[in-house]
């Protein structure tokens, strides 16, 4: 008997009597025999101090003390207690999409709450109440852009996240969208090879700030420019980030997406994640998603429903915006905890912290020899440098030295193997730091030495 | 209740930073920073946790309340499996750490709960691989109509259509539109199953396949789906199985053994992963061997010395469908879960969410129209059209209910029913608790037939009463500070 099945053999007995049949099996008539399962392969049943324990042997087996200095859109924040205190309540992780309100307030409320917080991050006029992850959500974002525009051609930055630019391709493949990227360059957004792509068949351009080699950048003058040709630019941002710099709705987008990961979320080795959405307000009709309003009771009681639900799936079928449902809740509930405890203080303090770890660790690498840091643009809190020789073999010998040292790009940047991207969040101490770069010099001269004994 | 932001306190902190040790002060010039700051509020870390400990006392819950939504499975979610996504080795995982050179060495666990959780959801499917990606169930449908997309290219095949039955989820004709397809869709006969002369009738050669939920959403297993099947795949049609339902037939079925090719699993409903208010979920993709050479990228693979790691080189997939490998805290949940329950365990769960849902069925229609009369699975679908024409309606018995304590069953789907209001108890609720569930439906029959107008400022015992969902839709306010300005 498992501990999570209430009826006893004598309730089974009393209800298979009331039902009028003899055994359980007479309630599978219409599955026929020839339909019976060839095989049924599992594993005989544990305890649960069993499983919990195989677990931790498990995880035992993940490398988890490595000081990280890798991010590449998914950082090592601190997160408040409180955040995974409150979010534990089972009246909320037990709880299902708040199709009765009388009895969901409190999601819907928090979503509500969500949605506000995400229009005051990014200075835009209305979001949804999220998206599964930032890639999903860049995706939902072109998807909108083409309904609004009635256009098919998407020109994307070279700056966006590859892994993003890999998810968007996948998904139009079959779709008659024509993809245009603007070439790879390690700083801010190329003027000179994206303006000429633009044009009156674009139905947007893709940008993110800070982009994948962790430029910050003001494309509020390719945004003006997309304007003047009806063309929508959407903008994927890192919310810590907008603690400080200049937010997409100054820049003048349309639509803006992120990864919300950083706000309050564990790695999770991925997922689950946080896809969020926010556009003008005109395009409301056009977003994605579940989006919750504020209205008023039959007594006049302020309160909060899902609304504008003729977008959506389970009303429109076939005529939906998108075909999500379930989203992520929970991380969104999650992420508006966060950003309520860090408040207007804490979070600029936050984004100004990563800035001054990151200074810190962009001045203390450049003193390495071989190490060059790229400074063509200003940074927020991940640099991209460059080294005498390939960042993956540069990464491996320190991971034997306990750090995760960064992202080499030649996995996704053919050309660009010497170059990798590193990562300082607030968590970094000023003693990681310098005990990060004495141990870069270190692998760097013995691989120098090492190329110099084999060309010898 | 007030939000969060009305009851902000100027100078009040919520959580205190580390000063600086770094001893120099990153600068950004004007040019690219944000004008005004971030309004989030101000207040302490009690402020914060009494208004969403408050919230939180708002909502009904599995934890708190019967919750016998229809077509969502609701069942408890063990506490332990929220335990083990908290261990560090598993939550604090970096995801880009595998892609590093060797790096796959570095997080063998986590690679090993992927590769483990692929070979039970092949034994309980019957399907030959799965990919753990997708996250939630409609993202899981989209990845499987791609991958029929793929199927159909490759053979050089020129279909247009992908069959939906009338009872189907709407995600499933959203899905299919979204994947380039065009929907036909196919009625319901008077017995609850797709009319099959119709079917008949609407298959051609530019027919790509078929998504169908197996019990289907009136709780019903068509014992016809291995002609259905046949008939799809006659024209070289792939047959897609909607996992919805799948806690209806564990142990008793498999889909890959009755004719279906692609199929997608809410762990969030038959493994038990918390329904978070409305995600997150997963939605695992399994295949057969025609569909394999499509399956997204990156795939886990077990070496010949036993290691685990992420392989990148299939030509034909269809690429990259989510950032990483899936929602690994909840397959993480998913994977303890189905060690706990083991071979025996799953069998009992569904005999018993079958054994509740018939009990259900059998009490309950002695006053509520069976929607159709027989042997039912894991939920049974009833119309209060008799109540309705007292005055009362599903919506009503619903907020009803709500006073009762209860969160109320499914109402208004599937659309095939007048009325309708789905029952799903799930095996993880006592006959007692049912038992309370059936008294309170009966006596809100009793009162449409006495005090019909009572119902219309239900539910009295809530925060709040029959919101104007107009109202919402009209004077849109769905950001407090756009309000504001």
């Amino acid at each position: 008997m498992i501990p999570y099945i209430a009826n006893t053999n004598k309730e089974v007995q009393e209800m298979l009597k009331i039902i009028g049949v003899n055994s359980i099996d007479d309630l599978f008539v219409d599955i026929k025999p020839h339909q019976r399962p060839k095989s049924f392969n599992l594993p005989e049943g544990k305890s649960e101090l069993e499983v919990v324990s195989h677990l931790k042997q498990l995880a035992a087996k993940n490398a988890t003390n490595l000081i990280p200095f890798i991010g590449g859109g998914y950082y090592d924040h601190y997160i408040p207690a409180a955040v995974s205190a409150l979010v534990s309540r089972g009246e909320f992780y037990t709880a299902y999409t708040p199709y009765q309100p009388e009895c969901a307030q409190g999601t819907l409320q928090a979503l509500y709450e969500f949605q506000s917080s995400i229009c005051a991050l990014t200075s835009m006029e209305v979001a949804n109440a999220s998206l599964y992850d930032g890639g999903t959500a860049l995706y939902e974002a072109a998807m909108m852009a083409i309904r609004i525009t009635g256009r098919r051609k998407i020109i994307m930055d070279g700056g966006v996240s590859p892994i993003y630019r890999k998810i968007l391709k996948s998904y139009t493949i079959n779709l008659n969208i024509e993809f245009h990227e603007s070439p790879v360059i390690h700083g801010q957004s190329d003027r000179k090879s994206i303006l000429p792509l633009l044009d009156k068949d674009t139905a947007a351009v893709i940008l993110q700030n800070p982009n994948f080699f962790g430029a910050i950048d003001d494309h509020s003058d390719i945004i003006e420019k997309a304007h003047e040709l009806g063309i929508l630019a959407i903008e994927s941002v890192y919310p810590i980030s907008l603690g400080l710099i200049k937010t997409p709705g100054e820049m003048g987008a349309d639509i803006v997406t992120g990864e919300g990961q950083s706000l309050g979320l564990p790695l999770n080795f991925g997922g689950p994640y946080l896809g969020f959405m926010a556009t003008r307000k005109e395009y409301i009709r056009k977003m994605p998603g579940r989006i919750v309003g504020e209205t008023v009771d039959m007594h006049g009681r302020r309160c909060f429903v899902n609304t504008l639900q003729a977008r959506e799936q389970h009303i429109r079928r076939e005529k939906a915006t998108s075909n999500i449902c379930t989203n992520v809740s929970l991380c969104a509930l999650q992420s508006v905890i966060f950003m309520s405890l860090l408040g207007k203080e804490g979070f600029k303090e936050l984004a100004q912290l990563n800035l001054d770890k990151t200074e810190f660790a962009k001045q203390t690498l450049s003193k390495i020899k071989g190490v060059e840091v790229k400074r063509s643009s200003p940074t927020f809190n991940e640099f991209t440098i460059h080294l005498p020789i390939d960042a993956s073999i540069v990464v491996e010998a320190m991971l034997k030295k306990g750090f995760a040292a960064g992202f080499p790009l030649g996995r996704y940047y053919p050309g660009m193997e010497n170059y990798m991207i590193v990562a300082v969040t607030e968590k970094r101490t000023k003693e990681e730091i310098i005990n990060y770069s004495r141990e870069l010099e270190e692998v760097l001269n013995n691989e120098r030495v090492m190329v110099s004994t084999r060309s010898s | 209740m007030g939000l969060i932001f009305e009851k902000s306190v100027s100078g009040r902190r919520g959580y205190l930073n580390p000063k600086s040790d770094v001893g120099v002060k990153g600068e950004i010039a004007s040019k690219y920073k944000r004008g005004k700051d971030c309004p989030f509020p101000e207040q302490t870390e009690l402020d914060v946790v009494r208004h969403y400990t408050a919230l939180s006392q708002k909502n009904f819950s599995v934890d708190t309340n019967f919750y016998p939504l229809g077509s969502c499975t609701m069942k408890y979610n063990p506490k332990f499996t929220e335990s083990v996504a908290q261990i560090p080795g598993f939550a604090q995982l970096h995801p880009l750490l595998p892609q590093l050179k060797n790096g796959e060495e570095l997080t063998q666990g986590a690679l090993h709960v992927l590769y483990e959780m692929e070979q039970f959801c092949c034994a309980i499917t019957g399907l030959d691989a799965f990919t753990m990606q997708p996250l939630a169930g409609a993202h899981g449908e989209l990845t499987g109509v791609m991958m029929m997309a793929a199927y159909h290219k490759a053979k050089g095949n020129k279909k247009k259509y992908i069959i939906v039955p009338d009872a189907a989820h709407g995600t499933n004709p959203a899905t299919a539109i979204i994947a380039g397809y065009e929907i036909i869709s196919i009625p319901t006969t008077k017995d609850g199953v797709m009319d099959l002369k119709i079917l008949k009738e609407k298959i051609t050669d530019e027919v790509a396949g078929m998504m169908l939920t197996c019990p289907d959403t009136h709780g019903i297993f068509n014992s016809d789906v291995d002609k259905i099947s046949e008939m799809i795949h006659a024209v070289d049609g792939l047959m897609y199985y909607d996992g919805a339902n799948l806690n209806a037939i564990l142990g008793r079925c498999r889909p890959g053994d009755i004719g279906f090719d692609v199929m997608h699993i809410n762990t969030h409903k038959t493994f038990t992963t918390p329904h978070g208010g409305g995600g997150p979920g997963a939605g695992p993709v399994g295949v057969n061997k025609k569909l394999m050479p499509y399956l997204p990228i990156s795939r886990v693979i077990k070496k010949a010395n036993g290691t685990f790691a992420l392989n990148y080189d299939y030509p034909n997939s269809i690429g990259y469908i989510a950032s990483f490998y899936g929602n690994f805290a909840l397959l993480l949940r998913a994977y303890a879960y189905l060690l706990l329950l083991g071979k025996e365990g799953l069998i009992e769960t569904t005999n018993h969410a079958v054994l509740n849902a018939n009990y259900v069925r059998q009490r309950l229609k002695e006053r509520y129209t069976i929607a159709y009369d027989r042997i039912c699975m894991h939920e049974a679908v009833f119309s209060a059209n008799k109540q309705a024409e007292r005055g009362v309606h599903a919506l009503d018995i619903a907020k009803y209910l709500i006073d009762q304590g209860m969160h109320p069953p499914t109402v208004y789907f599937p659309l095939t029913v007048k009325e309708s209001i789905m029952v799903e108890p799930t095996e993880t609720e006592a006959k007692a608790t049912i038992d309370d569930f059936i008294k309170a439906m009966f006596a809100a029959d009793d009162l449409s037939q006495t005090n019909p107008e009572i119902f219309h400022d239900l539910p009295k015992t809530t925060p709040i009463t029959r919101p104007d969902e107009v109202r919402a839709a009209r004077d849109l306010n769905t950001n407090f500070f756009g309000k504001l300005s």
